[in-house]
């Protein structure tokens, strides 16, 4: 395989991932064995794929409540995951984060947050430790647009672009936060100009086509590394499903379904799968790896609902550090 | 030994942690500029440099995220609020984040925050810059509380939150800073967690938070001599983990107990502190337990009021007098604290 091609399975395998995770949830949340809010990736996956394809596996994410398809795509592991849905001691907080506090720090996964912007100050300081520490790396949050609502969010952008840290900030902008739109919320039509005022790079994109966010999100963490100046993505996407849950709410009126046909015509998943087999993989290659993903999960769904749950005595267990 | 002021015990504290450890850092409103905290952090810039001793933007909430995200890749974050009032800001962080970070991403990470923040009093400080506000920090499981009185505990608990992989909460009375002791010239630690006896006695026990101590100890003196009463003073000085066990021996020894907290007294650490003391020696008490604390009300500008707002030596005397059945002294003679003596204002 060339390197293009690399880069376009590794992206397929991270999308194809989450998707297939989700599916899964999908399938088996009315069970009610996995009790815990699920604020799905849905639709929205091509941007932590590009930009964890970007990344290197030791750079450290932040994410939030919405970050199943950002912890798969950066770890690259669903057992932990399924064990942590199902609240198992092989989770990866033994239970006691589920769905909206995933971590995986051994892979770069610093944690997730269910307060939005309170990640984006964690990784402005992570940066500041990797330059004072000089490591090779690049800290990243990832928040939706509802954030640049909060007054963490400016604070952030204002103590990065002062301190010149090795941060990037990555806006998921799918145009709602809940069920309110931004039209409802800013009192400013255009942010990236505002941002373009601040000592950082910004970049935009409308769509959210997994190559191209890769490609931008390679641009970034290169000048981002290299430079210290901390760079700020804003890109385009949109949520196939209600705030939490796994089902659709088109019915209740906040938003149009026309939109989400047109989003969904261009699935980033279904895109980046025509295009590694425009790329000359075959048919049958493409199947084997999705085969392989699949039963990854299978694998997962059936250990995590194995495992033992937490002893009682684990509720007091990290309490203090 | 050689003395030291309470502010300089804080400083040599985090000098000489500074200079053992260069993954500590110190940033905060004002912390390199030519006040420097009120002189406790005076040369730390000037020996560790701008990455290590930094001032920030007005940005009380995202610095203390900063603070953990930089604990999480590795550093000691010491993080600085010149009265207590201003880390309300940062309360999303400290209790939503910092406080239980550890705990929901799976024990994988080490905390080592220290957050000071400075509790502010008189010359017209008024409502908000004088809170104290320990049983709010203390309420939240994954913080440590404390409230160090002397000198000595001031650079031996400072020494030990730098040290502690759990994110620390010190509050320092502002009229503490002047207070002098006997400091130890080379580096240690004062575990947190323990009481520790101001005072021995064994009529009545008065238990203590910062700057009350120090109120406490003056009527301990003030009853000794004008009625032969033994007052037990303990410093609580750390208010999480608390060390209920010792106020308590003391307590089970006296008969008689008084807490004299340096906040409100409703939902205060006061009726905790009650609470576990009764729990422990509830046969031992021979009247119920009295607290005395700021008066229901914020925190008024003017003399006369702030007067009324804040207990001192005077309402611990009352209080010792009224629950032992003693008639009221004359307390006409005596000197107690004012501040006027040492501090003009503005800050």
């Amino acid at each position: 395989m060339s390197m293009a091609n690399t880069v376009g399975v590794e992206l397929y395998q991270r999308l194809y991932l989450a998707r297939k995770c989700e599916d899964t949830i999908i399938k088996l949340y009315p069970e009610d064995e996995m009790r815990s809010p699920m604020h799905m990736s849905y639709g929205q996956e091509s941007i932590p794929a590009g930009v964890c394809q970007a990344l290197k596996s030791e750079d450290p994410i932040y994410t939030t409540y919405r970050s199943h398809a950002a912890y798969l795509a950066k770890t690259m592991e669903c057992r932990k995951f399924f064990a942590e849905l199902y609240g198992k001691t092989t989770g990866t907080a033994r239970g006691k984060s589920g769905s909206m506090h995933l971590a995986l720090p051994t892979k770069g996964h610093y944690g997730a947050t269910a307060i939005v912007a309170s990640n984006l100050p964690l990784a402005v300081g992570t940066a500041y430790a990797i330059k004072y520490r000089k490591q090779p790396l690049v800290a990243c949050a990832f928040f939706g647009d509802g954030a640049m609502d909060e007054g963490s969010f400016w604070e952030s952008i204002n103590i990065a672009a002062l301190q010149q840290v090795p941060v990037m900030f990555i806006c998921e902008d799918n145009g709602y936060a809940v069920h309110t739109s931004k039209h409802a919320r800013q009192g400013f039509k255009d942010v990236m100009s505002i941002l373009k005022g601040f000592e950082i790079d910004v970049y935009q994109l409308d769509n959210d086509d997994p190559l191209r966010i890769y490609q931008i999100a390679s641009e970034a963490s290169l000048k981002c590394r290299k430079t210290f100046r901390p760079a700020f993505l804003k890109i385009s996407c949109y949520r196939y499903l209600e705030h939490v849950g796994i089902n659709q709410d088109f019915g209740e009126n906040y938003r149009d379904k026309s939109k989400f046909d047109d989003w969904q015509s261009r699935d980033s998943v279904a895109i980046q799968r025509e295009r590694i087999l425009e790329d000359g993989l075959s048919v049958k290659e493409v199947e084997s790896l999705e085969r392989k993903i699949e039963v990854e999960i299978e694998e997962a769904v059936a250990a995590a609902k194995e495992a033992p749950e937490p002893s009682n005595n684990e509720l007091l267990k990290g309490v203090l550090t | 030994m050689r003395e030291l002021t309470y502010c300089e015990a804080i400083n040599e504290a985090i000098d000489q942690e500074m200079a053992r450890d260069e993954s500590i850092i110190i940033f905060g409103i004002g912390v390199p500029d030519h006040k420097k905290i009120f002189g406790s952090t005076v040369n730390l810039l000037e020996k560790y440099g701008p990455s290590r001793c930094f001032d920030t933007p007005l940005a009380e909430e995202a610095m203390t995220g900063f603070a953990l995200g930089a604990a999480l890749q590795g550093l000691k974050p010491i993080h600085v609020h010149i009265r207590v009032d201003f880390l309300l800001l940062a309360m999303n962080q400290l209790v939503n984040m910092i406080s239980s970070y550890n705990y929901t991403t799976g024990s994988h990470f080490k905390t080592p925050i220290l957050i000071r923040a400075i509790i502010g009093r008189g010359w017209g400080q008024g409502s908000q810059h004088s809170k104290s506000l320990h049983s709010y920090f203390a309420h939240i499981p994954g913080l440590k509380v404390i409230l160090p009185t002397t000198a000595s505990d001031a650079k031996g608990m400072i020494t030990s939150a730098i040290r502690d992989d759990s994110p620390v909460v010190c509050l320092e009375h502002r009229w503490l800073y002047w207070a002098t002791d006997k400091v130890l010239e080379e580096t240690y630690e004062t575990p947190i967690g323990i009481a520790k006896v101001l005072r021995e006695g064994s009529d009545i026990t008065i238990v203590g938070t910062s700057w009350m101590n120090i109120e406490a100890l003056r009527a301990a003196e003030i009853l000794f001599k004008h009625r032969g009463v033994k007052a037990e003073v303990i410093d609580v000085r750390s208010l999480y983990p608390l060390d209920a066990d010792s106020i308590a021996r003391s307590v089970a020894k006296t008969g008689f107990c008084i807490i004299a907290d340096n906040d409100w007294t409703s939902y205060g650490a006061g009726g905790e502190i009650a609470a576990l003391t009764y729990e422990k020696c509830f046969d031992s008490l021979k009247k119920p337990i009295r607290r005395v604390g700021f008066a229901h009300a914020p925190c008024p500008t003017v003399r006369c009021l702030e007067n009324e707002f804040y207990p001192n030596a005077e309402t611990i005397i009352r209080e010792c007098e009224s629950i032992l059945d003693l008639e009221p002294i004359s307390l006409s003679d005596e000197l107690f604290y004012s501040h006027e003596r040492r501090f003009k204002g503005p800050f």
